[in-house]
């Protein structure tokens, strides 16, 4: 057997059905997490279509209130909890260790318990709302119409739980990005040459570690008001309703900065790439992901001009909001200037990444008009909003995201997207999207509110309503056609070799798509753009094990060889032990005594992944060696 | 600089020695298959935790002080605070154990499979004493969570940091269970040493808690 051979056996998850719930390896369970993501992205889009038809004319009875409520309620929620958020922790998990130079990622295991939390708590929002237990309060799930006095039932509990599926997911997701970042690149790769998508995603994750702590605790404490009586949101007995609003936008806005620097990480990588240079401004580019993370920290009070907080912490919150406009700002003149001295070759990556500079700009500029207090408190709750946080978004994530699937998809599957269903698919997402936004601005300013089921005829809206609807038709025509590219790219697409684009980095040095093991030799790095770089010695690792799942640690800091640690094996005590959490927080909502007997199903499932096997302990110890 | 960043220091100089190169390549085969401290995914890991759920701890007595901010007085609707004895007691308790606790961590550091094993069921014996001090500590909180927003708070915190404490201990007893099997990876010892970095984060962290808890009702009205 070849030592190619060897290493695929070593790295390989195991085959059948069985197999199928023991898979760790970060390229399986990235895959997984990404299409699972994506699935549920056309899922509320979808529900965003009924929404729209509901709306394309006045007076319109498809639908009641009771139902829209739910809708858009569940598609927020799915958009921002289950797509936008855990899509770029999918992508990292895929992409970061070929990025970085290693075998694989970081705790394993914990990163398939991740996903397995992530998909069961996915299933569970839709399955309350096939079963008209929907949430109904909005994605931000105010109180006190969130809390026992105003939605009795069970609606608001399945929101609160379905927050602590994606906070978990999402928080661990966080520790295993950190850990495969700073201990897992190649040697010579130190900081201030690691890849800009590697700097979005460990800012990203820091950011996730001190803001979600904040949604979780406050839909813990939402939900015990609601089934064992606290009283953190009852104003009655000394709670504060504002308490809700502060903690969410606490965790809600620097949410906003974790969809949006990983779309920064992509373009930095795609524009490098199809400029045929390294991005202009590499301290400055990290600098600013910085920058961006801190002050985001400080902007939550924006989403709360409209309540009686003092005017002089308004302000403070403003001058913020107009603040993180610079950070970004630099970014992209850094781009515009490596684009403006680059080579371009304009292939749909890069044609999604310039509609970014279109779109994004956009919605930044709505967004310094909404931080100004006055002007948000004309336009506050309605369409405007509505059309600004949608050109952010979709902008300023959604395009750089679907540029980043046609730049990776060679590398995921060995094959070439197709070009010419590509473009056409970017034009129609591109005229879609703003005749589906762009409306909502003029809407928003004649006085349109959001969250309303329908309106009277006689407004004045019923013509940019309709076009709305006519856009977000065309959006889904777009969506549509990139299924069909894709899933013909992965029948009968172009072979795409190791590195279709020619591109610097590391993930493009080995197959497409990989072995299971990543790389035979894993590299060393000698400067930013690997591929780019004349060759140098040493060039390669050599004396890692490749019948173990031996990975070679590195400094933090420096990336100097280190240490070679043992990998786990596949095992099916993540997914058993995510099926376990997922029974304790489920019947949680309906007795409180579940979080004593069903956290031993959980306990169980715990320690027998932690639990030693006396074959693999025999196996690692003659590649054992005390510091 | 402790001890134990002193042997980190002297322990990656020599990781740095064992590396040679052949033939244009880098060969790692003679580098350590485990390390302490920082240099383990470990470490990482347990930091991590640490951090989010400071994040929590620290989220949770902003909120009371929040509360407290708003309210005409604290506790709320005429409660006594919660009677000093178990929670002090049990305040002295947890500071203690951080002795065994960093006793069995320099026995792991050191390789030392016995004192790790006697340090473990050392730092069990004290958690077993906190806990029992825990229930007793519940029973003088002299409010319920659904008295009033106090109370609620006040269960709130108990509860999170009970949590940790039961975690603690359920993870330490399957890890001293660990250490007396065999096979032994020495990569245990790694396990060792980061859960008792945990140890004393779920101790010190009590310290704000029980200032929160215990202190702030005792502070007079706003």
């Amino acid at each position: 057997m070849t030592a190619h051979d060897t290493l695929e056996r070593t790295w390989r998850d195991p085959g059948g059905f069985v197999g199928w719930f023991c898979a760790v390896n970060h390229k399986t369970i990235g895959l997984r997490f990404i299409t699972t993501t994506f699935v549920f992205f056309a899922a509320a889009g979808a529900l965003a279509l009924v929404m729209r038809l509901q709306l394309a004319r006045p007076d319109n009875h498809l639908i009641g209130p009771d139902l829209y409520n739910q809708l858009f309620t569940v598609h927020g929620t799915t958009m921002m909890f289950l797509f936008a958020v855990p899509v770029m922790q999918a992508m990292a998990t895929y992409l970061l260790p070929l990025m970085l130079g290693s075998r694989s990622i970081a705790f394993p295991r914990l990163n398939a318990y991740a996903y397995w939390i992530y998909l069961f708590g996915c299933l569970m929002l839709f399955g309350a709302l096939f079963a008209n237990v929907g949430p109904d309060a909005g994605w931000f799930s105010y109180v006190p119409l969130a809390g026992p006095d105003y939605s009795p039932g069970k609606r608001s509990d399945f929101w609160a739980q379905l927050i602590t599926f994606s906070e978990m997911s999402g928080l661990l997701g966080s520790i295993v990005i950190i850990a495969t970042i700073l201990k897992l690149r190649a040697p010579g790769m130190a900081l201030h040459r690691m890849p800009l998508f590697a700097w979005a995603m460990l800012v990203t994750s820091f950011m996730v570690m001190f803001a979600m702590p904040s949604v979780m605790f406050a839909s813990t404490a939402l939900i015990t008001d609601r089934l064992v009586g606290t009283h953190f949101f009852n104003p009655a007995e000394g709670g504060d309703a504002l308490l809700w609003q502060h903690l969410f936008w606490f965790f809600g806005h620097p949410e906003v900065y974790f969809i949006f620097i990983p779309a920064l990480g992509f373009m930095s990588q795609i524009i490098a790439t199809f400029a045929r240079r390294p991005v202009v401004g590499y301290a400055a580019m990290v600098l600013a992901l910085i920058a961006t993370a801190f002050m985001s920290f400080g902007l939550w009070v924006h989403h709360m001009f409209a309540t009686n907080l003092p005017e002089l912490g308004k302000a403070f919150f403003t001058a913020m909001s107009l603040m993180i406009a610079l950070p970004t700002a630099l970014q992209i003149f850094c781009w515009l200037a490596t684009l403006a001295t680059g080579r371009l070759v304009l292939k749909t990556p890069l044609l999604f990444v310039l509609a970014f500079f279109f779109i994004l700009v956009l919605g930044g500029l709505s967004g310094v008009t909404l931080g100004m207090v006055p002007l948000d408190l004309q336009v506050h709750d309605t369409y405007f909003v509505v059309a600004h946080l949608h050109y952010v978004l979709i902008g300023g994530a959604v395009f750089p995201l679907i540029g980043a699937i046609y730049y990776w998809f060679p590398k995921f599957s060995g094959r070439l997207l197709n070009e010419r269903m590509g473009q056409l698919q970017f034009w129609l997402f591109f005229i879609g999207f703003n005749l589906t936004f762009f409306p909502m601005h003029l809407l928003g300013l004649h006085g349109m509110p959001r969250r309303v089921y329908t309106y009277p005829a006689g407004m004045g809206w019923e013509t940019m309503n309709l076009w709305s609807t006519a856009g977000a038709f065309v959006i889904a025509l777009s969506v549509a056609l990139f299924v069909v590219n894709v899933v013909r790219s992965v029948l009968r697409g172009a072979p795409a070799g190791n590195n279709p684009w020619q591109a610097g980095s590391l993930e493009w040095a080995t197959a497409s798509p990989p072995s299971a093991g990543n790389f035979l030799q894993p590299p060393v790095v000698h400067g930013r753009e690997p591929l780019w770089e004349p060759a140098a010695q040493p060039a390669g690792v050599i004396g890692l094990a490749n019948d173990q799942r031996e990975v070679l640690i590195t400094s933090a800091i420096e990336a100097q060889p280190d240490h070679r640690a043992i990998f786990p094996t596949p095992s099916p005590w993540p997914f058993v032990s995510a099926a376990a959490t997922t029974l304790l927080f489920v019947t949680s909502i309906f007795t409180p005594w579940a979080v004593v007997w069903a956290s031993i199903p959980v306990a169980l499932a715990l320690i027998a992944w932690f639990w030693p096997r006396v074959r693999e302990t025999l196996a690692e110890k003659p590649l054992e060696r005390a510091p | 600089m402790t001890w134990s960043d002193e042997t980190t220091t002297a322990q990656r100089e020599r990781s740095q020695q064992a590396l040679q190169t052949h033939g244009g390549l880098l060969d790692v085969s003679a580098l350590p298959s485990f390390a302490f401290s920082h240099r383990s995914l470990m470490w990482w890991s347990t930091a991590g935790l640490m951090a989010i759920e400071g994040a929590v701890f620290a989220l949770a007595v902003v909120t009371m002080l929040f509360l407290r901010v708003h309210a005409p007085a604290w506790p709320l609707s005429g409660q006594l605070p919660p009677e000093l004895l178990w929670g002090s007691l049990n305040t002295l308790v947890m500071l203690s154990s951080v002795i065994p606790n960093h006793w069995t961590k320099r026995a792991a550091e050191a390789l030392d499979l016995r004192g790790a094993r006697i340090g473990m069921l050392l730092c069990l014996g004290w958690a077993a004493v906190f806990l029992a001090v825990r229930v007793l500590e519940f029973r003088a909180l002299n409010c319920r969570w659904d008295d009033d927003a106090y109370g609620s708070i006040v269960w709130m915190l108990m509860a999170l940091h009970t949590t940790h404490l039961v975690t603690d201990f359920v993870d330490s007893s399957v890890l001293a269970a660990v250490l007396y099997r065999k096979p032994l990876a020495l990569r245990r010892f790694v396990d060792v040493s980061e859960n008792c970095l945990y140890w004393d984060f779920v101790v010190l962290s009590w310290l704000p808690l029980y200032a929160a808890v215990y202190w702030l009702p005792r502070m007079g009205a706003s």
